[in-house]
């Protein structure tokens, strides 16, 4: 993993590792303490040792004592009298399954291109066989992940999506039946709603000013007020520290106990925001059809676009290479990196409006909801549709789980689809859920099965079991981290702040040769620079002195240098006719010699 | 039904008590560790700056000498120790760790030309002005008793270098001639020279140690094996070079360092072309050696820089100079490949680090492995042009930085004739000399 620090060897895994190993030595040393030094050798030694027993002593280099020796050779004479030797059934390392490997996979092998040199060839085959050391123990370290993914299976017959969501929370254990609640909250809704990265904070946005944070497990409010304004959107920044709300003017920045930390009029209308956690870039898309971007560790606008697309309330970003997604009225869908003032893709994807839209964590897929009511699903590498299906109400609010489960709002029912991102269209839904009013907004908890709803009534943790991710990484997100941690983390997560301007739509590019013709790279420059640093200098002539620089003999030494070039190119273009007429003399010689041969040629001595 | 919701326990992912470590759970699935690319080349780019910001290569000055330092030895046993012989004659035993003199030597009358450690550390040797080989104990007298050589020898003619077997008791010097000294004897056992006047320096190969190299005032370097009677060969060049240094790693590659603002690296094998050129420096170099792991070695130059080289790259990784150092005559690298000791004009010894941003005394386990990380991101991503610019970097005293913009000019302008005088001659008969091959006049056998 490239993301591997030194912190690795504090990992607790590492430890229980270590300690397994160990107890596995003193278990082998306990039943027979002579073959600890080369298992490997078991099979051949048995027959050899009774004959030589003499030689044991070399071979077994960490026994110094003559005595122990001899007292460990009689014994090990004595014990394969008694019994023979076990011979380990799955000799060597365990096998690791290819679909494992293959997760951990970082592109192609590199092959070594013809005729490359003795150091280039060693240099490959060293990081060949580094990557591979890597891959391997990521795919074994993979087994000790401690969490397994929730399930949700019916009898026989029984239709999962039947199963209610008291039933559900009856029967788990009490602390994840708590995940199920409903927050009755009628006057301000309909609801926004976003959860923090890690998965343990909540921020409700009711439509008519109230905003709230909640430490959504232990049920705990941080803060809650009305911001006495209609709010459009509310996200967390890369903290539960902080967050936006999209408000009726301008956005605001809160911190979690509700204070206003910033007015930001340069951002006005705006309907919906994402977050590039590691860009630290704020995302707001706004009813002028402006999209922007707000670098929240700095404050400064890094990118103001105008769209001329009209109002933008449809919004999500491709968590894997930070493009953020709009959909229009036109029924197309187009993707924008804030270093270019066109979009990136412009793809149409509906007859009528795009209605939501949403992109898989793995940046593979794209799932798009539109006013002619189908549900589609795309290949955003390649820019094609997979499949669509028909839903009869037509879906308000998408979201796509950690594990890749959809879910979809139709009207005030919430569907929840598995496999959506496979070959196949859709079927059945896996589960459903009634609500009691029109869906706002929809989000699912990161690294756990709850799905957040908010609607006109209030907001709805659903029980989705599947849905998370069950094992996260503390280096990136932990939710059990510590106010210490959270500090460290934050330091660090700044000091690595990608810059903007590596937003693209391959975020591995930086990592690949480039390719560019030298004349495209020199066109670029060109560009770049506002002239040609190559260019051929205009002849200046030299100022002479003594009368030598009148009008006239300046204008001579100019003359004397103007045909150089001309020469130049003369000499060229003449060596060139000569080269041709040569090989055309060459070919017409060829086929005289060919030409003269007759049929009766061939009989000739 | 069957139903299993994701729930964790609290107790499996904090820690225990206050004094225990933090638990830190891994899953390294590559879809939760988005930007791999971009993430990394930030943090090259953080540990490239982080590398130029600690580059305080200075770590101390001896001061004590009443005149220039003309050359500085190494114990060949004692990392700590390190002599130096100054040009009224005197020379000074020194204390690395403690920073002081231990011992200060009048030894001879005029400069001390040369210096060497016998290859056991018990005593040392030097050649001055006054035309004597003097052999000292490396123990200072008890108290009240007067500093006497052990040994003296009367030469006929100036010394300019001397040089230790590194086996055996014999030991060269050279001057008018190169000469094999036995350690127990008065006058040479060999006595080389080749039409030549005079020798600066004489130097034995660490593994072939029947071997010899010197510099002749010919513009000549010549090899000598100490068991024939007469000298191997020589290679002739444009200017003079005035030391050379083996490599102890790869002793069939030694590298001299030459008048014409450049190092020569050959391979005795193959004496007419060099295996490297090395340029930067702006004026003669001085002195050269070589690092013990023998992938390095550092230059000492009149431009009063001190340049570090590595044995196959042709530009220098790392230049150290402050305000007051004046021309470095001398210079030599520690034998713990750490640091770095240059003597120079204004009588002062400087001590460097070999690798500049490198944090000196113990490192933690963290620290060390977080070290290597950034290194290894470095090497990685140095071919970034944002990286590159960052880690080539260097500030450099103004009269070197004008030279050096002269001599780029006076270099292109050469190349630009040639190219002309090629242009309007007959084909073939201006041919083209690479940089190599054009400090080489001949080779002599």
């Amino acid at each position: 993993m490239a993301a591997a620090t030194p912190e690795d060897s504090s990992s607790t895994h590492v430890e229980k590792k270590s300690k397994q190993k160990l107890s596995k030595r003193y278990w082998e040393e306990s039943k027979n303490p002579e073959q600890k030094s080369k298992p490997e050798e078991e099979p051949s030694k048995p027959e050899e040792e009774p004959s030589k027993p003499e030689e044991e002593p070399s071979k077994d280099v960490q026994i110094q004592n003559a005595a122990t020796v001899k007292e460990r050779s009689f014994k090990r004479k004595k014990g394969e009298s008694d019994q023979p030797v076990k011979e380990d059934p799955f000799p060597g390392q365990a096998p690791i399954p290819t679909e494992r490997l293959q997760k951990f996979r970082r592109g192609e092998k590199h092959k070594t291109p013809a005729g490359a040199g003795r150091k280039l060839k060693e240099a490959i085959v060293f990081s060949e066989s580094v990557s591979e050391l890597a891959q391997k123990q990521a795919a074994r370290y993979d087994l000790l992940l401690p969490e397994d993914a929730g399930f949700l299976e019916g009898d026989d017959g029984e239709d999962t999506s039947t199963i209610s969501q008291d039933d559900i929370a009856d029967a788990v254990d009490i602390t994840s039946g708590s995940k199920y609640f409903n927050l009755d909250l009628s006057q301000f809704g309909p609801y926004r709603l976003d959860y923090s990265r890690n998965g343990r904070h909540l921020l409700l946005g009711g439509r008519r000013g109230h905003v709230a944070c909640i430490d959504w497990q232990s049920k705990e409010l941080m803060c809650e007020m009305n911001v006495m304004e209609t709010v459009n959107d509310v996200k967390w920044l890369h903290t539960e520290a902080m967050f936006a709300v999209a408000q009726k003017k301008w956005l605001y920045i809160y911190d979690s106990k509700g204070v206003e930390l910033h007015c930001v009029k340069k951002f006005n209308d705006v309907l919906k925001m994402q977050f590039l956690p590691y860009h630290f870039l704020l995302a707001t898309a706004s009813a002028t059809g402006f999209l922007q971007y707000l670098d929240v560790s700095v404050g400064k606008e890094v990118a103001g676009i105008g769209t001329k697309l009209g109002r933008l309330d449809v919004m999500a970003q491709n968590p894997y290479n930070a493009v953020v997604h709009l959909g229009h009225a036109n029924g197309t869908v187009s993707l924008w990196s804030p270093n270019q003032r066109e979009p990136l893709v412009k793809m149409l994807c509906h007859r009528g409006a795009v209605r939501s839209l949403t992109v898989d964590k793995t940046g593979m897929h794209m799932v798009t909801s539109g006013l002619d009511r189908k549900l589609k699903v795309y290949d955003i590498r390649a820019f094609k549709p997979l499949h669509s299906c028909f839903l009869p109400a037509g879906a308000s609010c998408l979201s796509l789980s950690q594990k890749g489960l959809l879910s979809a709002a139709t009207g005030d029912v919430v569907q929840v689809y598995k496999n959506a991102c496979g070959s196949s269209t859709l079927s059945k839904p896996y589960m459903a859920h009634r609500l009691r009013g029109q869906v706002c907004g929809l989000a699912y908890c990161p690294f756990e099965d709850v799905l957040g709803i908010g609607h006109d009534q209030g907001f709805t943790s659903m029980i989705v079991p599947g849905a998370g991710e069950p094992n996260f990484d503390a280096l990136d997100t932990n939710p059990y981290r510590s106010f210490k941690q959270r500090q460290e983390w934050e330091v660090k997560a700044l000091l690595e702040k990608v810059q903007p301007e590596l937003i693209g739509l391959d975020p591995g590019q930086l990592g690949k040769v480039d390719r560019a013709s030298f004349e495209q790279r020199h066109k670029e420059r060109v560009e770049a620079l506002g002239f040609d640093p190559l260019a051929k200098e205009k002849f200046k002539p030299i100022k002479k002195k003594k009368g030598r620089s009148s009008a006239g003999s300046v204008e001579k030494r100019k003359r004397k240098v103007a045909h150089e070039d001309q020469r130049d190119v003369i000499r060229q273009s003449v060596q060139e006719k000569m080269q041709r007429q040569k090989e055309v003399e060459e070919k017409s010689k060829e086929k005289r010699e060919l030409g003269m041969k007759t049929t009766l040629d061939r009989f000739r001595k | 039904m069957k139903v299993k919701v994701l729930c964790r326990n609290p107790d499996d992912y904090v820690r225990e008590t206050t004094r225990d470590i933090q638990r830190v759970p891994r899953n390294y699935d590559p879809t939760l560790h988005p930007f791999e690319v971009p993430r990394e080349y930030t943090r090259a780019l953080n540990a490239t700056k982080l590398e130029r910001v600690f580059a305080k290569p200075f770590v101390a000055s001896l001061d004590g000498h009443r005149d220039g330092i003309s050359c500085i030895v190494k114990h060949s046993k004692s990392l700590s120790t390190v002599l130096s012989g100054a040009c009224d004659g005197e020379v000074k035993v020194w204390n690395l760790p403690k920073r002081e003199c231990m011992r200060t030597v009048q030894a001879h009358e005029g400069f001390v030309r040369g210096m060497c450690s016998r290859f056991c550390g018990t005593s040392f040797f030097t050649v001055g002005d006054d035309k004597t080989i003097k052999q000292w104990n490396m123990e200072a007298p008890g108290y009240g008793v007067r500093e006497e050589p052990i040994n003296t020898i009367l030469g006929k003619a100036v010394f300019t270098g001397i040089d230790h077997h590194h086996r055996e008791g014999t030991f060269a010097t050279c001057g008018q001639t190169v000469d094999i000294w036995d350690e127990q004897r008065s006058s040479p056992i060999r006595s080389f020279s080749w039409g030549v006047d005079s020798f600066s320096c004489v130097r034995y190969n660490p593994v072939e140690t029947e071997l010899l190299a010197s510099c002749a005032s010919d513009r000549s370097v010549v090899l000598y094996d100490t068991r024939e009677s007469a000298p191997l060969r020589k290679v002739i060049m444009q200017l003079r070079s005035n030391t050379l240094c083996w490599n102890p790693m790869e002793a069939y590659y030694f590298t001299c360092a030459n008048e014409d603002y450049n190092l020569y690296t050959y391979d005795i094998r193959h004496l007419d072309v060099p295996v490297t050129v090395h340029m930067d420096h702006v004026s003669a170099v001085l002195d050269v050696d070589y690092s013990p792991t023998g992938r390095e070695f550092v230059s000492a130059s009149f431009d009063k820089t001190v340049r570090i080289f590595q044995k196959d790259k042709g530009h220098s990784r790392e230049v150290y100079h402050t305000k007051r150092m004046q021309h470095v005559i001398s210079v030599r690298w520690s034998a713990d490949n750490k640091y770095i000791m240059s003597g120079s004009d204004e009588m002062n010894i400087r001590l460097w680090k070999a690798n500049a941003s490198e944090k000196l005394g113990l490192l933690s386990t963290r620290e060390k492995a977080a070290a290597n990380y950034n290194k290894k991101l470095m090497e990685k991503f140095q071919h970034h042009p944002q990286v590159r610019r960052i880690a080539r970097h260097r500030h450099l005293p103004r009269d070197v930085l004008k030279q050096k913009r002269e001599q780029r000019e006076m270099k292109e302008a050469r190349r630009r004739k040639e190219q002309n005088v090629r242009k309007h001659s007959k084909p073939g008969s201006v041919p083209l000399v690479t940089e190599k091959e054009k400090h080489v006049v001949a080779v002599v056998e």
